[in-house]
């Protein structure tokens, strides 16, 4: 099926699902799947920062980790650079990891604690074979410089225990940079770092995203992160996206009942601002083979019987954005 | 006198590497029915000062100083007064509490057990009531009483770690990063909820978490922690809007914001100083626009800027945390 | 790119990882000092050394073969002073000879040599086995997985020193065949179990995912991310096997099944054959058996006792702050 694919996306993803088989019992047959990832479409454009942002299990991480083929998707496309890289394989998938990088949540967890700081960073040239190992080690030092690592040579024959977990991060993020990849995929990279030193993160990767000209899925579930990295945001409700809109536009007038909740639920920093209390029922609800209806149904404050007799809604451009909501 | 008062806290931990100087000379008081807010990043001594008011600290740390409750020095009672205190005076949310309920017992079985071993002249029927009075307190319905902790999710479970804390009517809770590990949709509900116990059963709470946002609603005053010491305190409204040291300005215009206009986010330089060797004099003063060479040589101590307002800083920032900005460029 | 980082001169990576290498063994070296245990394990283990060593040196300078062969010396001068063999400790015979006339201390330092390759060889064998089917196991999971499991489950009840009594009835067990069977067939018990459940730990670690993100196969995952980070546990279960081995082939040469020329264990055996291990005769000659079982049991413990400190280094949750 030829696609046409307009000249400004880099990446488009079209009805994507991974479902995962819940096992029970002895026999090992799967009778129930869990919905990670529900028929999810979105366009990342070059140089874009697109947020995915939702709260835990909402299928964020999924869709990323389909995103670069750490998983395979049960259905859908993913097109980069009008490529369907949904089913690749072997030597074709191996290519496709040359443009492709993910930087994780985690700074402790996401460097081996046996390589030292240049076999980490060197390690996507050496898997891909790329040039010698004198020539991977000054473009490692190059890379250590660029993130902030500097004197780089202070830093290549380190272990990851004898660094902050702010500076681990910046070799993750050297890491994701040195093989000049087109489309990073960055889960919570500043999660688990502190204020002061989270700041000092999301500028290095803004400013390498300039200067490289990548683009960035970034996963949250802090939409004011969201804010400052985002050009486009995207929200996620049990494995379904239902806004997706500039970041802006979706902060200061959210049109999903649940992206309403979502902004009014965070702590605002100043005692003299009040903040609407949270219109919300119950607690998210199991991903296991949902009932067709819309997905916000059993918490949503302005449903009615007809979301409760209909599949989830589509989402449709609403006002500019897109919105999955029949009343919105 | 106040409720619990804290005189010069000192901590240190002798390790292998050397003394690590983990809460350093903190002075602050906690009045009845009030809501005290400990923010700081990690590693700042935050959570170590609270386990050093329960006297919950590991073998190789060294205290002074006094911890006053209702009048009485905590740091001077023996191990078994020192337990009461602790079931009816001073209870703790832990942090990540969640996660540490027994898998092989029921939830209510739980809480039954932690007040029947504390009062073991309770009935195990009187006891089971409490519990279902507790888990309508928190709002939880009283049927999750006999679920195990697997059965609920991380909101509940934090819920019902909360009522357990309650158990006993304490005069204080500390609660270390309640809500930490959870989504803000169930944050709000929980962090609204024990606001509304707190004002009910005229409470104290100290608050304790690395969340300038949840802290600024919580909490009728703050304290703010930096490499082991208390910076500054005051009430939470003069804090936020012009806080006198340059570290609480950073910390707050470098904490992303989703209401109101966007605004740049200060970038901090440096890192959080290891406390094996702090640095000399204000521990600040490595990543501080402001500081001079006084700054390097004496330690500043904490002192009045407003009545209630205190500082710890040579170069107080006085006007709007703007001037903050256009100094770090 | 700044041009100034790629013209200052950097250290060669080999040369880093040599000099990496030194620096964490000066490392891991301080840890295990704080283990009494290990140390003393480590200076019997060096005591031993020192003796196996000792044997061949001895042999060629000092000792004439004729008399102290292990194996076929004998000694006319002890017949000749009147004495008889065994003969007690002397000046000559340090400690004695046995009942065919042969130098025991001679016995004793040749065994040594023989206990260390035995013991040390069929660890590594297991070890090695052991990482890997581990590593495997973990990594694919499934149908893998369920067979190297259950094969350890049946080498866990199965009793190997009985199964080498009945091989040894089928063919002759030299030195050489003895390690490969012992070694092969702790391989695929226990220990795969213990590794595997590291590996798994390993396993779901972020750094596995980025190493896939890279575009990283199967075997670059497995052999550079989760055998190295399952090397120190490997390393100390060795230290437990190697104790394994060498009280295997004690119990073996004892019971006679082994084809070799002298073990600590042979030396018992034909202590409680000549009947000085029995009734009356334990009183008579205890320099037939008491060196023997004394070393076994000490090398066996030194092994275990290094181990021990080891798990220090290995398990940073047992080190004291």
């Amino acid at each position: 099926m030829a696609v046409k694919v307009a000249a400004e996306t880099l990446l488009r993803v079209e009805n994507l699902a991974k479902l995962f088989p819940v096992q029970k019992g002895l026999f090992r047959r799967a009778r129930e799947f869990i919905h990670a990832v529900d028929g999810v479409s979105f366009e990342i454009r070059p140089q874009e920062t697109l947020g995915l942002v939702g709260e835990s299990g909402c299928g964020k991480t999924t869709t990323g980790k389909l995103l670069v083929r750490l998983l395979k998707p049960t259905s859908g496309h993913i097109y980069l650079n009008g490529k369907d890289i949904a089913q690749l394989e072997g030597r074709e998938l191996k290519q496709f990891h040359r443009t492709v990088q993910m930087i994780f949540q985690d700074p402790y967890g996401s460097l081996n604690p046996r390589h030292t700081i240049f076999q980490i960073v060197s390690e996507p040239l050496k898997v891909q074979g790329i040039g010698t190992v004198l020539e991977r080690e000054a473009r490692v030092a190059q890379m250590l410089e660029l993130v902030g690592l500097s004197p780089a040579e202070s830093f290549l024959f380190r272990y990851p225990h004898e660094l902050s977990g702010g500076q681990r991060q910046r070799v993750a993020i050297a890491r994701a940079m040195i093989i000049n990849p087109s489309f990073i995929v960055a889960d919570e990279p500043t999660s688990m770092l502190d204020v002061s030193i989270r700041t000092g993160v999301m500028k290095l990767m803004r400013d390498l995203q300039k200067e490289f000209g990548i683009s960035y899925l970034y996963i949250t579930h802090d939409l004011a992160v969201a804010r400052y990295m985002c050009d486009r945001i995207a929200v996620m409700y049990l494995g379904k996206i239902v806004e997706l809109g500039p970041t802006e536009a979706v902060i200061q007038n959210p049109l999903h009942p649940y992206t309403k909740a979502l902004i009014s639920a965070v702590p605002v920093p100043d005692p003299e601002r009040g903040r609407p209390p949270v219109a919300l029922k119950g607690e998210v609800p199991s991903l296991a083979d949902p009932p067709p209806r819309c997905r916000f149904y059993d918490r949503c404050p302005i449903a009615t019987e007809y979301c409760r007799t209909h599949d989830h809604p589509p989402l449709e451009e609403k006002a500019g954005r897109h919105v999955a909501c029949y009343e919105a | 006198m106040a409720l619990l008062e804290v005189r010069h806290l000192t901590l240190h931990y002798r390790t292998k590497r050397g003394e690590v100087n983990a809460v350093d000379n903190v002075s602050f008081t906690l009045e009845r029915g009030e809501a005290l807010g400990i923010v700081g990043e990690s590693g700042c001594g935050k959570t170590t000062l609270a386990l050093a008011i329960m006297r919950l600290l590991p073998e190789n740390a060294y205290l002074e100083g006094q911890i006053f409750f209702k009048e009485r020095d905590l740091l001077a009672l023996p191990e078994e007064e020192m337990r009461r205190v602790r079931w009816k005076g001073i209870s703790m949310i832990f942090q990540a509490a969640m996660n540490s309920l027994d898998p092989v017992y029921r939830v209510g079985e739980q809480i039954v057990e932690a007040m029947r071993t504390h009062e073991p002249t309770i009935s195990p029927e009187a006891a089971r009531e409490r519990v279902a009075e507790l888990f309508q307190l928190v709002g939880m319905s009283p049927d999750l009483i006999d679920r195990y902790p697997h059965e609920m999710s991380g909101g509940m479970r934090q819920r019902a770690v909360i009522a357990m804390a309650l158990a006993s009517n304490p005069d204080v809770i500390i609660a270390d990063e309640p809500t930490t590990a959870l989504d803000v949709i169930v944050q709000d509900r929980i962090l609204a909820q024990l606001d509304e116990i707190r004002k009910r059963l005229d409470m104290s709470v100290i608050y304790i978490s690395h969340d300038v946002g949840v802290i600024a609603e919580v909490s009728d005053r703050v304290g703010v922690m930096y490499a082991g010491k208390l910076v500054e305190i005051g009430p939470t409204a003069a804090i936020f809007k012009s806080p006198h040291h340059p570290y609480t300005a950073a910390l707050m215009s470098a904490f992303p914001r989703l209401h109101g206009e966007k605004q740049e986010l200060l970038i901090v330089p440096g890192e959080p100083p290891n406390l094996l060797s702090p640095p000399p004099g204000c521990r600040f003063h490595p990543r501080c626009p402001y500081a001079t060479e006084l700054c390097q040589k004496q330690e500043p101590l904490l002192e009045p800027f407003e009545s209630t307002h205190l500082a710890a800083c040579w170069h107080p920032l006085l006007q709007k945390r703007e001037t903050l900005r256009a100094r770090a460029g | 790119m700044t041009e100034a980082a790629s013209l200052r001169p950097l250290e060669s990576p080999w040369h880093a990882r040599l000099r990496l290498w030194r620096r964490s063994l000066a490392a891991n070296w301080e840890l295990f000092k704080e283990s009494k245990i290990g140390l003393i394990g480590l200076f019997i283990i060096a005591f031993f050394g020192l003796l196996s060593i000792s044997h061949p040196i001895l042999m060629a300078t000092v000792w004439d073969r004729q008399v102290y062969d292990p194996v076929h010396g004998f000694d006319w001068e002890v017949i000749k002073a009147g004495g008889q063999n065994p003969a007690p400790p002397s000046l000559r015979h340090l400690l004695g000879t046995d009942p065919w006339g042969r130098d025991v201390f001679s016995q004793l330092a040749y065994s040594a040599r023989t206990e260390f390759f035995l013991g040390v060889m069929a660890a590594l064998i297991t070890v090695i086995i052991g990482t890997f089917v581990a590593a495997i196991s973990a990594y694919y999971g499934g149908f893998v997985d369920t067979f190297f499991m259950r094969t350890a489950d049946v080498m866990i009840m199965f009793p190997p020193i009985a199964f080498l009594i009945l091989l040894s009835a089928i063919f002759p067990l030299s030195l050489w065949s003895f390690v490969l069977v012992l070694g092969v067939l702790y391989g695929f018990g226990t220990i795969t179990i213990v590794l595997k459940s590291q590996a798994l730990s390993i396993q779901v670690k972020p750094f596995i995912e980025a190493a896939k993100v890279s575009g990283g196969s199967s075997l670059h995952v497995i052999f550079s991310h989760i055998i190295p980070n399952l090397l120190p546990l490997s390393f100390l279960y060795m230290m437990f096997n190697v104790t394994n081995a060498i009280f295997s082939e004690a119990v073996l040469s004892f019971f006679g099944v082994i084809n070799v020329n002298m073990s600590w264990g042979l030396m018992v055996q034909m202590a409680y054959e000549a009947g000085y291990l029995t009734g009356a005769g334990i009183t008579q000659a205890w320099w037939l058996f008491f060196p023997a079982s004394l070393s076994i049991t000490a090398l066996c413990a030194a092994f275990y006792f290094v181990g021990r400190g080891l798990d220090e280094i290995v398990n940073p949750r047992l080190r004291k702050i």
